[in-house]
């Protein structure tokens, strides 16, 4: 007879029952909030939960409740008003080194959060928000190196003694001529030796020519860098914007995704990600009183004053040594002689000769790293956030040279820390690679909200829909077919909550689609049912067999079903991405839920009738 | 509730030479109108910009077109979109043009203009990620065709296959050509509601494939036309079916689910339709015409193997 063994009921009940309790947080609102982070990306902690409770406290608008998740501070608020006015009083009490940013919590209850039950993300479509695609242009970085390279070995040449006839830039080479084939040999294992990233060869048809182009190595290299610096920057200035959950992301080899949920402002935005760091090397001027210079406010000729970034003020030498356009590398590791943290500098051509000059002339003395930074502050007045840009000057290092160097050097005297921090800024303030954006999606909050109104109209007249006809088609076994599609329905969110994947209109969509779908494996075993018994079977084995000899046509037409889903995730881009999701997800728990769950239901209903004369079908 | 009654039995078969000929026809017309008329790409492919504006009450568009001249943007296209409280702006992008700031000087020129003016939505497409995603659309359409060639093949039989893939090559391109006839805009949405179109309208066709190895197997003294017939017959309720449900879920989704939803929902009804007519009178009918056998489904090994659980049925 049709009948279950025990525990495939009692599997069933607890998937149900697991999808229930994830699919649960989406039926819980949101609710304002305030979050607070820390500017340099450290997690936040208990003592910075206490500071901001103390904060909001004194200035009287004490939240509900205040939650640190994953380095996450949220404090929560009934309102907006609240909200706005709490994040107000943050913003100036904390100060630079923490950021603060509008956010929404999910109302989910703790118990449901303590087995990891959250709601599902919403993505820029449905909450509104901004979506940048930056390209890193990378001809321009390429071209800045080559031309860097036909000024440093021409220079390397003549300091080397070696006689050439003419240096010149032909695309991604540098093409040397020389005198006579002895000389070029000569060459060519000089510059081996001091250019190790470049391979030197003979140039095809001109004799006595050398053509100098970038290893793989290095391309591959240069490449990574300009993309590292511009996502380092890139986040930095996110951080500023005041963005909650702001995505910063590597796309392929050249490009960047920016993410900013909640911005409006996207001119603003731009600006904000278009504008570059620099920084100065100089040297900090002798036997002159910062101190004093800044209580008075007479800074001695040939000086400025700037502040260190412990508060302290310093005056530099107005001279540049070194810029950040001429800064090459930067990175941070172990020196070799001491094993102690470093971080390593090159310089091009020709800002070493220069530096050289200067340090020769200055052993022992202090040099300072100045960082001039276009900063955005972000306040909330009347209910509105307002932003406004500044030029931020700051000495990042100071250090004494020990001798004289050039091209490459390196500071140490630094903890772990500090010296990835150094390399990090050096680094932004090095010439950044210009990036173009080639993509911008923004979605207004009221289109975002009218998706989301839209979009959960068409599942649920959709739903309605099928569901009536399934009952008017199949009658009872319509309404287990039902039961398993308000099932399927519940997994699919739970699903979905529970990989935290991004839900967005397309992926509504694909809910809407897997609705009408996932009642096609049902009609295939109630047709199959008819069909048997139609041939004269008894309703018990005809029950039997509509299952069992439906499922292979059931199962093949799924998998092809898979397998364009599949296709359709490797290829697709945000958006369709979150379409392909939901197909899967909902072709495999479609699957359970009209196979398993349905013949559970009729199997309760119907296998211990042994007389069943008749199916509601 | 029955829509096909049992026993039924259409020859379908004697209708397949009206259906090819049906289908050539429309076949041609959607190479042609594709050719001719190409497909209205939307930005998504073709790089631009669209800048979608709401305002608190219904707008006239010429107020609108006038504010974009005075702003430096005479060539911009402007339609009502969905209501006529909202529009839509198109505009072409130049070469070298500092595109990334323009959908700012368009807001700025419309709340010169009108202060209500808010801005709903902005796309902007580089042309170079244009040109990439044909590429990589092309390519996913006929990745997703190999695919599920190979695994018809492995399946079932490469005769099927081949009417399988033929039937999806064909609901895809009577379905470009629907969107190149009536100029409806080809985008994102609509490319990924081409790919769920190859799944779905497989999906008819393998079922009723399914039944003809099933029948094969049963009906040992029937001609393998006779065969595709009955199984066609027995499955033809429940492909209507299921395209029915989905249909009408479709429905909903293209009269609620907004504009921006709408071409792809428009893709999938269009898809769905034609791909039910193929797997009933393209698909089939072309593996019969391949000459597709009992032999080739169960080599004849196989098949005495078969022979000792038949008799214990």
């Amino acid at each position: 007879m049709n009948r279950y063994p025990l525990w495939k009921y009692l599997l069933l009940l607890a998937v149900l029952l697991a999808g229930v309790l994830y699919a649960l947080p989406n039926l819980y609102g949101e609710q304002p909030a305030v979050q607070v982070s820390r500017a340099n990306g450290d997690a936040a902690n208990q003592t910075l939960v206490n500071t901001v409770q103390r904060t909001l406290d004194s200035a009287d608008v004490a939240p509900v409740e205040i939650t640190l998740e994953e380095g996450r501070l949220l404090a929560l608020y009934p309102n907006p008003e609240a909200q706005l006015k709490a994040a107000g009083v943050l913003k100036r009490e904390l100060g630079d080194d923490f950021t603060v940013a509008l956010n929404l919590a999910s109302s989910t209850p703790g118990w449901l959060r303590a087995i990891g039950a959250e709601p599902m993300a919403l993505g820029l479509d449905l909450r509104g928000g901004v979506h940048f695609l930056l390209e890193v242009d990378m001809d321009s970085v390429f071209n800045s190196t080559y031309d860097r390279y036909a000024r440093d070995i021409p220079r390397f040449l003549r300091e080397d003694g070696i006689r050439y006839s003419r240096a010149s830039r032909e695309g991604d080479s540098v093409r040397l001529a020389f005198p006579s084939e002895q000389l070029m040999d000569q060459a060519q294992s000089d510059l081996r030796g001091e250019f190790t990233v470049l391979e030197f060869n003979a140039a095809s048809g001109a004799d006595d020519t050398l053509v100098a182009t970038l290893n793989e190595a290095e391309r591959n290299r240069i490449t990574d860098f300009a993309l590292q610096q511009n996502l380092t920057t890139l986040r930095n200035r996110v951080n500023e914007l005041g963005v909650a959950e702001p995505l910063v992301q590597r796309q392929g080899d050249s490009r960047i995704v920016v993410e900013l949920p909640g911005v409006q402002d996207t001119a603003e935005a731009k600006r904000l990600l278009g504008k570059t760091a620099t920084l100065e090397y100089r040297l900090v001027a002798k036997g002159q009183d910062a101190q004093e210079a800044k209580r008075t406010g007479n800074v001695p000729a040939g000086t400025e004053l700037y502040d260190m970034r412990d508060g302290q003020p310093i005056l530099l030498e107005d001279d540049v040594i070194a810029s950040g356009d001429q800064l090459v590398d930067a990175s941070s590791g172990l020196d070799q002689q001491s094993g102690t943290p470093a971080v390593f500098v090159t310089l091009d051509g020709q800002a070493a000769s220069k530096m050289f000059d200067m340090t020769s002339a200055h052993v022992g003395d202090p040099m300072a790293v100045l960082f001039i930074e276009n900063k955005v502050d972000t306040r909330y007045e009347n209910g509105e956030e307002i932003r406004t840009r500044r030029q931020v000057e700051q000495v990042i290092s100071v250090a004494n040279i020990r001798s004289a160097f050039g091209k490459r050097f390196q500071t140490t005297g630094l903890e772990r820390k500090e010296a990835q921090d150094l390399a990090l800024l050096l680094r932004a303030g090095a010439l950044a690679a210009p990036v173009n954006i080639v993509e911008e999606r923004t979605i207004g909050p009221s289109l975002g909200a009218d998706n989301i109104a839209q979009g959960r109209l068409a599942v649920i007249v959709g739903l309605l829909v099928v569901v009536l006809f399934m009952a008017v088609y199949y009658k009872t076994f319509g309404l287990f077919a039902n039961a398993a599609l308000f099932m399927n329905l519940v997994l699919i969110v739970a699903l979905l909550s529970l990989l935290q994947a991004t839900l967005t209109l397309p992926g509504i969509a694909g809910i809407v689609l897997t609705i009408g779908m996932a009642v096609d494996a049902n009609v295939l075993v109630y047709e199959r049912i008819r069909e048997e018994l139609d041939a004269g079977n008894t309703p018990q084995s005809a029950i039997k067999a509509g299952y069992d000899k439906a499922f292979s046509s059931i199962a093949d037409a799924n998998v092809t079903t898979l397998i364009a889903a599949v296709v359709l995730f490797g290829f697709g881009t945000g958006a369709i991405k979150g379409f392909a999701v939901t197909l899967s997800l909902g072709i495999i728990t479609s699957m359970f839920t009209a196979i398993v769950g349905t013949r559970a239901i009729a199997n309760l209903v119907y296998g211990r009738k042994a007389r069943l004369q008749s199916l509601s079908i | 509730m029955r829509l096909i009654k049992p026993n039924t039995n259409i020859d379908f078969i004697a209708y397949a030479k009206y259906a090819f000929i049906f289908s050539i026809i429309m076949f041609v017309i959607s190479i042609a109108s594709f050719s001719m008329e190409k497909l209205t790409l939307g930005i998504d492919f073709t790089g631009g910009v669209i800048v979608e504006v709401g305002y608190p009450e219904a707008v006239e568009l010429q107020g609108v077109r006038d504010a974009l001249s005075d702003g430096g943007y005479p060539d911009a296209t402007v339609q009502h979109f969905g209501a006529s409280d909202a529009v839509m702006i198109r505009l072409a992008t130049d070469e070298g043009a500092d595109t990334s700031s323009v959908s700012t000087q368009v807001m700025s020129s419309l709340q010169n203009a009108d202060s209500q003016a808010e801005l709903r939505r902005v796309e902007f497409v580089g042309p170079q990620v244009g040109d990439e995603l044909v590429n990589k659309g092309a390519l996913a359409l006929l990745y997703t065709v190999i695919a599920i060639l190979i695994y018809v093949i492995v399946r079932f039989h490469w005769k099927l296959a081949a009417g399988a893939v033929a039937a999806l090559v064909h609901d895809v391109f009577i379905t470009l050509g629907v969107f190149s006839l009536f100029h409806l805009d080809f985008d994102l949405t609509v490319l990924a509601a081409l790919l769920a179109v190859l799944g779905y309208s497989l999906n008819d066709t393998i079922v009723v494939f399914d039944r003809i190895r099933e029948n094969f197997r049963r009906m040992r003294k029937a001609t393998p036309a006779e065969v595709v017939k009955a199984s066609i017959n027995q499955t033809l309720a429940r492909t209507l079916m299921t395209s029915g449900t989905t249909i009408l879920t479709l429905l909903a989704l293209f009269f609620l689910g907004g504009e921006v939803i709408h071409g792809f929902a428009t893709a999938l009804l269009v898809g769905i339709i034609v791909g039910t007519y193929s797997s009933i009178f393209v698909a089939s009918a072309l593996a019969l015409k391949l000459k597709i056998t009992s032999h080739d489904m169960f080599p004849p090994r196989e098949e005495d193997a078969d022979k000792a659980s038949q008799v214990t049925r």
